[in-house]
Parts: structure tokens; sequence; C-alpha cells
């Protein structure tokens, strides 16, 4: 009797199971890749897709499907490639671009792409009313600052001019190396004015424009659905003026906030690529499937900043030896599974050729000298202090192993704080903290992105940090000089001078990690983890 | 019995009305807000958010706004997905998240009771010991641990099922649907076990069988009825905190529901939408707990008698 | 199954102050399993008392050379990613699991079971207005809860009980409040009114310990919750800092490596699942020994 019950629940069981898991034995990549349908694991959900409220990682991928700008990135080179501009002209003097517009240029209703959808799509991210989070993009416009902070209400005065239909002239305030490079982020991009005012006003950032089915784009692919938290589908638009070379049918970004479930999503065969492997996953996919994983350079910095108006901290010697008592080689080949790149600068090296100094090493012996000159003799009588993260896995991993390496060398009791983000975006902005964690990615490829974050009452500064020497570097100097040569030589000394004063101890430069299907081609690893969807497409080896 | 619920729905308006008022100025004063972002941004530019989003008035203006809208039945835009309201984000998220909850409180209540009834019959045996076993294994397995656990087992190492998702691929409702049900089915059997022991000695049921009915019609007709009461009462909270308590499973399954906007925008504080859900959440504990009050008069005579007066 | 005259002698002997906890410690001793239930419990706390004595390693010790290594002679149940000994870790954080799972679960019993008896006795309006304030209590969003009171008041173990002890208590509200309005309408009660008892002592003489049953099980089921709540908190930074940790802790850390490291997350589990169960156990015990009606040996 007992054992019948049990064999009929077994029976069910199964009936069920196989009644839901049977059907098509190919899985979702490999379909597919049979129908040029890519399947893209992109992080957390995107808040919207309106180019010039948008911020984020995830946003970027999504809109530059959507949308194009002036010029576009070669994704093997990073070199500037035509995108709606089909070439451009820049003055002598470095401070004139006249951009010629492609005339077949088209809208996704049909409409073109003039010079004039430039200007008025510049205007409205720059009109404050906006708020657009990402207009400062746009500053090295001559006047640009000035009338996106109020100061001038007049957008004639901005250095940007319609000459015809399909040629924009762009004035610069400073020769600016990287200009070129900011056509392809989102903030410099078109919007569709028609659209844009037939939905409520230009600076509405609730306007129900972007929503699918009323969004008007000029990019490679066209918006065909939304689902929050489920998935984004963009389709191949016929109105780009690229068509021809758009190779995917369809592309489907998935949120996937969750790393155990997204790597599993990968391997069950849901999704071609990840936004990012568990760390404890890397050895085992470099062991058994280096084509999938795949490690690359990325424009990010890692570090720990030190409230510097805080004794004991506000000691420069006690920041040094703080720093020089990080074992960073350690730390890499450990926890971080070798696959970070060990730093003692905060510029990621080779930044369109710059090297950063390295100024000091790993040095127990000399933290521990410091420590004693600073008055803490085997840290005896060092005041306690905490080390604050955002709460993240990995920030922990790393924040426990420096905890006791301070712990090791210079015998002094360090705590670790964890705050939700946040709060924690919250306490570092009130430079509440002793020390904490910070990642830097920067915007564009130049060391500035870096080095103009620590003038004095930088917004992004937050650690007190205060040099005259630095501040005239970074906003007097170096923005006049035209060859990157003489440049990266002021740049060089300034950061010298952020490392000589150590308000922040760098760790190590990103590299992202991703697994990728290998049927997913056309997508080299960049800097910038950017793709150019163009160049995308599928196919499969066998 | 009418005048009882009609009463208790009237409680509903002050308790909701409570929920709306400290949930509002709770949001407001947690640190951190819905624009705070790790880049700095200027002055200007926040204060034209805030002026975007109505933030810049006084609070007991944005106070009265937000009541008039909602009175209006408008829970206000979302503050995280801006050009969304949370009206539309509720609506999108609700169906999934009740589907999800109703396959879940399904298993919960059938293996609960089940195992429970089961193993009240004959306490201190192995009839009682295995279903317990299972039922205290299912306690000490989070979600957040079970989800995953049962994913490796049957979507990675079986294959039988996918790994993740929500109605774009067969069978993908199951494993949810089996985590999210697990810990409450633990509960349901532990305390319908408790109930069962309790009643099961009591007079009536001795009259009962004295009467000579046979054990099983005691057991159905007599015995659950008292022996469910403090399930029914456990139910209430219990349903309204399995679609709160979604999240986990939601966001293990990148489920579209309910519970993964309101653990997000409780992170982003998202204030509209944390309130919007929090205000549906309310009116859920609200209408559960009377649901379970109803209930547990039904199953016990006495109480019936006392609503009649 | 039980005989007449022992429960009628029960009964009388309780309003009487015959001690009922003697009579219960009798009958608990016989039962076996909570006895071994019970010895479990108080050698798993005498264990992770005497952590620093039982283990050659210290609990932030770390070797990142040696990273997670499986169970070994050396480390009998292997180490974390950070080359720590997985048992020193387990000991400690037992402590602090057990420490909350106790001190948590008590705020939790204490307003839960009070609040609860005084809603179900009192009835009417009283009972309304109270249980309408547990609606709302439920019904706050709990995270922003926690993180203003972190805010106001700081980092500390002290607010970790309170905080978790304040969400607990309302579920045993609840149920407490069900089983009194059940009770109170039976005979013995009204016997008692009319003996001219004050409410206060018939709730504690006589509802209370008549609910005991749902009570010990639901806070066998508190306990549990509590503990995996600290990770939660923790989550939040409200909770335990490293380089301590709890059970809660080390199996949501443990969830990350399961495929690779198992016994990261096999290990802890067992030590709460075990814990849990020997509680379980007591519980019942428990419970049937309090029982006045059902003795049943």
């Amino acid at each position: 009797m007992k054992t019948t019950r049990r064999n009929c629940l077994i029976i069910l069981f199964g009936l069920l199971l196989s009644a839901c898991g049977g059907g098509s034995s190919l899985s979702r990549v490999d379909q597919g890749t049979i129908d040029g349908v890519l399947h893209f694991g992109n992080g957390t959900e995107p808040q919207t897709i309106d180019p010039h409220i948008a911020t984020g990682v995830p946003e970027h991928h999504v809109i530059t499907a959507l949308f194009e700008g002036l010029a576009t990135k070669n994704p093997y080179t990073l070199e500037s490639e035509p995108g709606v501009a089909e070439s451009w002209d820049i003055s002598e003097d470095g401070k004139t671009y006249i951009f010629h517009i492609r005339p077949n240029a088209r809208w996704s209703n049909g409409d073109a792409v003039t010079a004039e959808d430039f200007r008025w799509s510049w205007e409205r991210i720059l009109t404050p009313e906006l708020a657009s989070e990402y207009s400062y993009m746009l500053y090295p416009i001559a006047n640009a600052e000035n009338f996106n902070k109020g100061r001038i209400p007049d957008f004639n005065q901005v250095g940007v001019k319609v000459l015809d239909q399909l040629t924009l002239e762009v004035q610069l305030r400073a020769p600016t190396p990287y200009f070129l490079q900011l056509m392809d982020h989102y903030s410099t991009f078109p919007v569709h004015r028609a659209t844009i005012e037939a939905f409520g006003s230009y600076t509405d950032q609730l306007s129900q424009w972007s929503r699918e089915g009323n969004i008007v784009s000029n990019g490679p692919f066209q918006l065909a659905e939304w689902r929050i938290n489920s998935h984004i589908r963009v389709e191949k638009s016929m109105s780009y003026w690229d068509t021809d070379s758009v190779k995917l049918n369809s592309i489907i970004f998935y949120p996937t906030d969750n790393l155990i479930t997204e790597e599993r999503m990968f391997r069950d065969g849901l999704i071609h690529r990840t936004e990012d492997v568990p760390l404890d996953k890397v050895p085992v996919y470099l062991e058994e499937d280096p084509d999938t994983i795949v490690i690359a350079p990325y424009l990010s910095s890692y570090y720990y900043m030190i409230n510097t108006t805080k004794p004991p901290l506000d000691d420069l010697r006690v920041r040094r030896a703080l720093s020089m008592s990080v074992d960073r080689d350690l730390l890499n080949e450990t926890v971080l599974e070798n696959i970070m790149v060990p730093a003692y600068f905060l510029t990621p090296p080779g930044t369109v050729g710059y090297e950063p100094p390295v100024t000091f090493a790993y040095d127990p012996e000399q933290a521990r000298a410091l420590l004693a000159e600073a008055g803490y003799p085997n840290g005896e009588g060092f005041p306690y202090f905490e080390i604050l993260y955002n709460t993240q896995e990995n920030h922990r991993r790393i924040a426990v192993a420096i905890q006791e390496m301070w712990r090791e060398t210079l015998n002094i009791d360090v705590g670790i704080v964890n705050q939700e983000w946040q709060v924690y975006l919250e306490s570092v902005g009130n430079i509440n903290y002793d020390v904490a964690r910070r990642g830097w990615v920067g915007d564009y490829v130049d060391p500035n992105t870096y080095l103009d974050m620590f003038i004095t009452g930088g917004g992004n500064n937050n650690t007190g940090f205060s040099n005259a020497r630095y501040d005239e570097i970074m906003l007097n100097e170096a923005p006049l000089k035209l060859n990157n040569e003489e440049r990266f030589a002021l740049y060089t000394e300034a950061e010298t001078i952020l490392m000589d004063n150590m308000p922040i101890i760098p760790i190590y430069i990103y590299q992202t990690k991703n697994l990728k299907n290998p049927d997913m081609k056309g997508a080299p690893s960049n800097i910038m983890d950017h793709y150019n969807w163009k160049y995308v497409y599928l196919e499969s080896d066998q | 019995m009418w005048r009882f619920i009609g009463f208790r729905t009237l409680q509903a308006i002050p308790v909701i009305f409570a929920v709306i008022t400290i949930t509002f100025f709770l949001v407001r004063a947690a640190p951190g807000g819905p624009f705070s972002s790790e880049k700095a941004v200027s002055e200007q530019v926040k204060a034209a958010l805030e002026a975007q989003f109505q933030l810049d008035l006084p609070p007991h203006e944005q106070y009265l706004a937000y009541l008039t809208d909602l009175i209006k039945g408008d829970f206000g835009p979302s503050f995280n997905f801006p050009g969304r309201s949370v009206n539309e984000l509720i609506f999108q998220g609700l169906p999934v998240t009740a589907e999800l909850g109703f396959y879940a409180l399904l298993i919960a209540v059938v293996v609960g009771t089940l195992s429970g009834v089961i193993a009240s019959l004959k306490p201190n045996s192995l009839q009682d010991y295995i279903p317990m076993s299972f039922a205290m294994v299912g306690i000490c397995m989070p979600s957040f641990l079970l989800g995953p656990t049962l994913v490796l087992v049957f979507s990675i190492w079986l294959g039988w099922l996918p790994v993740s998702g929500w109605g774009s691929i067969p069978g993908d409702k199951i494993l949810p649907s089996i985590t999210l049900g697990a810990m409450y089915a633990a509960y349901i059997a532990r305390l319908s076990r408790a109930g069962m022991l309790e009643v099961l000695s009591q007079d009536y049921l001795r009259t009962a069988r004295a009467k000579g009915l046979p054990e099983y019609k005691v057991i159905i007709k007599h015995a659950l009825r008292g022996g469910l009461i403090p399930v029914v009462a456990f139910l209430g909270p219990a349903f309204a905190g399995l679609l709160s308590g979604s999240f986990v499973v939601e966001t293990v399954f990148q489920v579209p529901g309910l519970g993964r906007f309101y653990i997000q925008a409780a992170f982003n504080r998202d204030y509209t939408m944390i309130l919007g859900t929090t205000v549906f959440l309310a009116t859920l504990i609200v209408l559960f707990n009377l649901l379970s009050d109803v209930l547990a008069a039904w199953l016990n005579p006495r109480l019936r008698y006392q609503f009649r007066k | 199954m039980s005989n007449q005259t022992t429960q009628i002698e029960n009964i009388d002997a309780m309003p009487k102050g015959v001690s009922l906890w003697d009579d219960a410690w009798i009958r608990l001793k016989k039962n076996k399993l909570a006895m071994v239930g019970l010895c479990f419990l108080i050698f798993m706390m005498i264990v992770c008392l005497m952590a620093p004595l039982l283990t050659p390693y210290g609990y932030e010790e770390q070797d990142l050379r040696l990273g997670a290594s499986a169970p070994s002679v050396t480390h009998w149940l292997g180490t974390d990613t950070f080359g720590r000994d997985m048992l020193t870790r387990i000991l400690y954080g037992g402590r602090v699991s057990l420490m909350v799972g106790f001190i948590a679960t008590s705020v939790a019993l204490l307003i839960g079971v009070t609040y609860g008896a005084i809603a179900g006795y009192a009835g009417g309006k009283v009972d309304a207005l109270m249980m309408r304030l547990v609606d709302i209590i439920y019904a706050l969003p709990f995270m922003i809860f926690i993180v203003l009171l972190m805010v106001v008041f700081g980092r500390n173990l002290l607010l970790l009980f309170l905080a978790i002890g304040a969400v607990e208590w309302l579920v045993m509200a609840r149920i407490v409040r069900g089983q009194i309005q059940n009770l109170k309408q039976q005979e013995f009660v009204e016997a008692a009114i009319s003996l001219g008892l004050s409410p206060g002592a018939i709730i504690r003489k006589h509802l209370i310990p008549n609910a005991l049953g749902p009570i010990i099980v639901y806070t066998t089921l508190t306990i549990p919750n509590v503990m995996l709540l600290e990770a939660f908190l923790s989550f939040l930074g409200l909770g335990i800092q490293p380089p301590q940790s709890s059970w809660g802790l080390l199996i949501s850390y443990g969830v990350e490596s399961m495929e690779e490291y198992p016994w990261l997350l096999i290990f802890p589990g067992l030590a709460l699942t075990l814990t849990l169960f020997a509680l379980n156990f007591m519980g019942d015990g428990l419970r049937d020994a309090l029982d006045p009606k059902a003795s049943r040996d």
C-alpha cells in the first residue's frame, strides 16, 4: 500500500518534469546563432534609454544599438570612425571641428538626420532644467559649461553652429585631443526633436518619448520590446544608412544582476555573453574552458581613499605606511585570482600612450619605520579606524585581506564596515569615513578623466586633498598643450604630486572578465568594454 | 459575520493611512536619495533634478500632493525608471508575483498540512520523524541557498529544467515555485502538527469517537477544524510575506515580479515606488489577515458565536 | 494515551504553585530525543565558548597562499578563500549565531506573547487597535527602517538584537492572540473567572500554559529565521563585521562557491541544521512535558 503510493508520486513527478522539460533539443543560444539573435547578459536593468538622461554601462550597450553619433569607434583599434558624419575637418589650432553629415543618414521614421538635429540635441542636454548628469561631457565646447550652469541664457553663444543642412561647426574652448572620442558617448547622440516635442516638454525627464512604440532613433537597431526586469529586444533597422553592414537581426538584453545565476544562464545556453564572472569561477573556466572566458584590460582603477582631514590619517607618514604595507602582488595572485594588475598609481598604464610614474613599492620595513616616525612604534597607541566599502562580495574580500595585512605588518587594529550603496555614497560624499574603497571608470581614453578628479574641492575628490601646483597643472597648464608629449609630462608631474601626498592608496587596475560564447564574433575586447554592434555577428564554427 | 467584515474593512482605512504617512517620511529621512550617484553631480543639476521630481517643495506640500494623487488612484512617476509610472510597474509585476505566490502557497498548503497531519496521527514514530525532519531541513534552507541548490541539481547536473526565467522557456516556473513554497510548507507542517496534537486530545473529539464515528471522519470533520487554527493564523501574514519576500527567489531566477521591484526601489531610494509597493503590501496584509481571521472563525464554532453577538 | 485522573490533578496543581516546572523536568528527562537535543545544544555552546582552547588557529588568521583547501589533517573542515581554518570560524561564528538566536528570539517571544495574550484576552476594541498596529508595523519597508536605525544609533550588537526582535514578534503576537481567543471560550477559563482570578493571573496561569504548544513550536521556527536575518542585516551593514562571522554569513558566502568549494557551505550548514534539529527535539519534548493535557508516554 505504502510503496504503491510512493511509486505513484514518483511517476507523477516524472510526468510533470517530462511534460515541462521536453521540447526542442537546441539551446536558446544555439537557436539564436542560427537566427542571428544575440542573447546578451547586460548586468543591471537600464533605467532609461533616453541618451541624455542615461548613466551607466548597461544603458550604454542598449543606447549604442539604438542611436549613432557623429563618429563611432573601431572596436579593434578604438580609433574614431565615421558615423553619422562621413568626414570632418579639424583646424590647425585644434579648436574648430567641421563635421560633414552623410546625406543618407536617416531616422527610423524616414526623416533625414541633419546638422540642426545635433545642434538641438546638444542644446537639450545642456539645458539646465533637463538636469542631465552627463552634460559635462560636452564642456569642451566653447561656452557649453556656462550655458549648462545658467550663466548665459542664450544657446547661440555656445560654440555649435549649423553651417548648412549637412554641415556642423563646433568651436572648442581649448584643444581637446579626446574630443572626437566623445562623439560615440551617448551624451552627444542626436535625438529626434519632433518626437520629443510631441510627448511634452523637451526638458521633462518623465516624458514618454523613449518608450517602445514612441521612440524614433537613428542607429543600427530599433527598440521592439522592453519588459522591465525581463528583457529588452532591439531589431535591425531598415532605415539605418549602413543597414547592409549590420549582421545581427536582433539583440536581446537580459538584466543579470545575480552573478551566480548569470554564470549558470551562460552554462545552460541561455545567453551568449555575461557581464561578469564570479571570482571563484575564474580558475575553473581558465582550466576547463579557456575559449569562453575573456579577460581584458579595462580603463578602470580600484583604490582606497583616505580621509586626509582626520587624525592620524592626516599624517603623510601614516598614509604612506598604510600604502606600503599592502602587498598588491600577493593580493592579486590569491584573492583576485591573478586577473587584475597591481597598481602603484591612479591612471591605468597605456592610456593613449601615457605611462604613470611609479613612486613607491611594497616595503613593509619602511612602512613600519614610517609608522614609528609618526609616533606609533610597532603600532602602539595607534587609534582604531575603519575601512568602508559598499556591500559587494569582491570588495569584502579585498578589505578582509588588507585588514589582515595591516594587522600583520603594522600591528594596528583596523575595522571593516560595509554600507548599502546609497548610504555609502552619502558617507563618501560627506567625507564621513576613515578609509573607503572606490573604483573609477574612465569616461574617455585620456589620463585627464582620472587626474581631474583631485583638483581642490573637486566633486569626486572626497579626500580633502588640495595642492596648489596640482590645481595649476590640471586647470591651466595641461589644457593648453597641443601635443600629447608635453601634456603627458605635465600629467606625470601631477600624478607624482598626488602619489607623494598619498590621499589614495592605489590597489589594482581592473581587467574585465566576461564569458563569451565562441559563436559571438566581431566583438573584440577593448579597454572601454565597448561594442560596435555593426561589427558583431554570430557564426557557429561547426 | 458581515458586520464583522464590514467593521474590519473600515479599520483598514486608518491602517493604510498610517502606513502611507510613516513610510512617506521614513524614506525621506533615510540616508541617500533617488539621485545620488557615484560621480558627483553639480549643485545646479541636483537642484534641477529635484525640481523635475517635485522634491524641491516643502515636505508637507509633497505629502499633500502625494495624497491627492493617491486618492485619484495615481501612485506617481517612478524615480528610478524615468518615464514610467508606479502604477504601470506594479501592474506589470503583480500578475507574475501573484502567479508565483499562488503556486508556492498551493505547494506549501498541500505538502505542509498533509505531512503535518500525517505526522500528528502517530507522534514520536517514524511516520512523525520523517516528514518533520524534512520540514526542519526546509526551515534551515533559506531560499538564497535552496534556489541555487535546486538549480545546480535539476538544471546544471540533470538538465531537466531551465536555470532561470519566467514563462519564456517551458518548465521555468517549477523551480521558483518550489523554492518559494518550500519554507512555507515546512512552517505549515510544523504548525499543523502542533495544532493537531493539541486538538486530538480534546474532549469533543473523544465525544465524537464515543459516538462511534470512524477515525478518518473524526479527523477530517472535527480535528482538522481546530487543529489548523494556528496554520490559518499564520497564513494571513504568510501570504503577504510571500509577496514581499519573494524578492530573493525572483532575483535568483530572474523573475520580473513585484518582489524585485520592491527591493530595487528600496535600494535605489525610488521614493514613489517604495510607497506604491508598500501601500499595496499594506492592503494585502489587511486583506489576508481579515481573510485568515474569518477562516479561523469558520473553523472554530466558538469564535463564530462571538461574531454573532 | 493519558488517563483522566492525572490530567485533572495537573490542572488542579497549577494554580496552587506546586511546581509545574519540576513536574515538566521529570517528564522531559524521560523523553530520550529531547535529552539528546539538550545535550547536543549544551555541547555546542561549550565548544563554541571554548573555541580558543580547542583550535590552534585564530579566526582571523589568514594564509592567502593556501587559499581555499579541502578538509585535511591540519584543517579538519578545510579552509576558506583566505586560507582561514573553517573549524575555527564555525566555532567563533557559532558564538554570534547562538547569541543572536537566543537573545533576539527571547525579545521577540517576550513582546509577542505578552502583546498577543493581552489582545486576545481583551478582545473587542483593544484587540482591534492592537492588531491593527501589528498590521502597520508589518507593512512598513523593513530595509529602510533598518538603514535609518543604523544612521541614528550607529552600529552595535544591541541594536541588532532589537531590530531582529522588532520584526519577529509580529507573527508571534498574531499566533498567540489566535490561541488565546480560542482558549478563552473554554470551560476552565470561565471557571477561573468565576473563581475571581484577576485577568493577569488567568492569562499567566491558564491561558499561556495552554497555548504553550504552538508558542514553543513557533519559537523553534523563529530561531533559524533570526539567525538568517542576521546575515541579511550584515548585508545592510548592521550586523557582524569581518573578520568576525556567523553561521548565517558563512552559509551565504558558501553559496557563492558551492560548486568549487562545497565544504565552505556544507560544514556551516551542518552546524546550523544540527543545532536547529537539537533545538527542535528539545522544543517538542518541552511542549509535551509542559502540556497539562497531553502526557503521551
